[in-house]
């Protein structure tokens, strides 16, 4: 009785362990794929399009992932294949560089305003 | 005057936001591919279509002549278009084409093949797509042109036609 006590805790342990490493993996590749665009598709990523251009990626990057790929390593790739427009998150470069510092831009001359009005006041 | 400048200021300002969106806006939000971009050809192992054998990519593209890549599917109406051009092409000595069959049935592939002519010198099997994606393809049908480097030097999205196949021509003449 005993024996089958442990037999049955180990077992549920290792059985949870296990499921619990599938769904990791699966978060961390469902978080990659959320960051892939579908060039195919109006606006929807690949984790979110079930065509067969969203398919095929979806299968390269479990093969990559497979292969001990890291997510930038798996990102260069496809930009290799594509270019930037594939990945969400864009990276700075000359073809960026408005996108990236004008908010900033913006930010400081607001301030700046908002700072010389109230030293005005002052 | 200060007041002058203020609204300068701010004429300059939103003249500039106003180009930055004017010309984002008419920039297409869509994909558009590099077609003439010079890359190497993936390497890759692949499963060739008769033979079920595994081949490496430089057991592929092994001579020094031009190569066609050619993606294609049964359940493609697309390819059905553009297979009697393929056809034509093969007949050239100075190519060889390589058919990438993308998703497919064996079956329906090969039937297809049977019925409409084997334009390809080797068919390789892509089952789950990855293959057309080390190729950089989004669909079928695609089409590429190796050089004698191996390097693709051309992509064709979309079915070929007789204008394509007469670009063809020239660049391997």
């Amino acid at each position: 009785m005993k024996f089958l006590k442990i037999f049955i805790i180990v077992f549920l342990s290792v059985g949870f362990s296990h499921l619990k490493s599938d769904e990791k993996n699966d978060e961390y590749k469902n978080k990659i794929l959320k960051n892939i665009r579908c060039l195919i598709c109006q606006g929807q990523s690949v984790y979110d399009s079930e065509s067969e251009f969203a398919s095929s990626i979806k299968s390269i990057v479990n093969k990559k992932i497979k292969e001990g790929l890291k997510e930038e390593q798996i990102y260069k790739f496809l930009r290799e294949k594509y270019g930037d427009w594939v990945i969400y998150d864009p990276k700075l470069n000359k073809n960026t560089y408005v996108l990236w510092l004008l908010p900033l831009l913006l930010f400081l001359f607001g301030g700046a305003i908002i700072f010389k009005k109230l030293n005005n006041q002052k | 005057m200060k007041n002058n400048f203020g609204l300068f200021i701010v004429i300059i300002f939103l003249s500039f936001c106003f180009i930055i969106f004017y010309k984002g806006l008419n920039t297409p939000n869509t994909y558009a591919p590099q077609m003439d971009e010079k890359k190497d050809i993936p390497t890759f192992k692949a499963k060739e279509f008769d033979s079920n054998n595994y081949l490496n990519s430089d057991k592929i593209f092994e001579e020094k002549i031009f190569y066609i890549v050619n993606i294609w599917a049964s359940w493609c109406v697309p390819c059905r278009i553009e297979h009697p051009l393929l056809m034509q092409l093969s007949k050239n000595q100075s190519i060889k084409l390589i058919g990438l069959n993308y998703r497919d049935n064996y079956k329906n592939a090969k039937k297809f093949i049977n019925d409409f002519g084997n334009p390809y010198s080797r068919i390789l099997i892509d089952e789950d797509g990855t293959l057309a994606i080390e190729f950089g393809a989004y669909g079928v049908p695609e089409t590429f042109i190796v050089d004698k480097n191996k390097k693709i030097i051309k992509k064709f999205v979309g079915p070929i036609n007789m204008e394509i196949v007469k670009e063809i021509k020239l660049i391997i003449k």
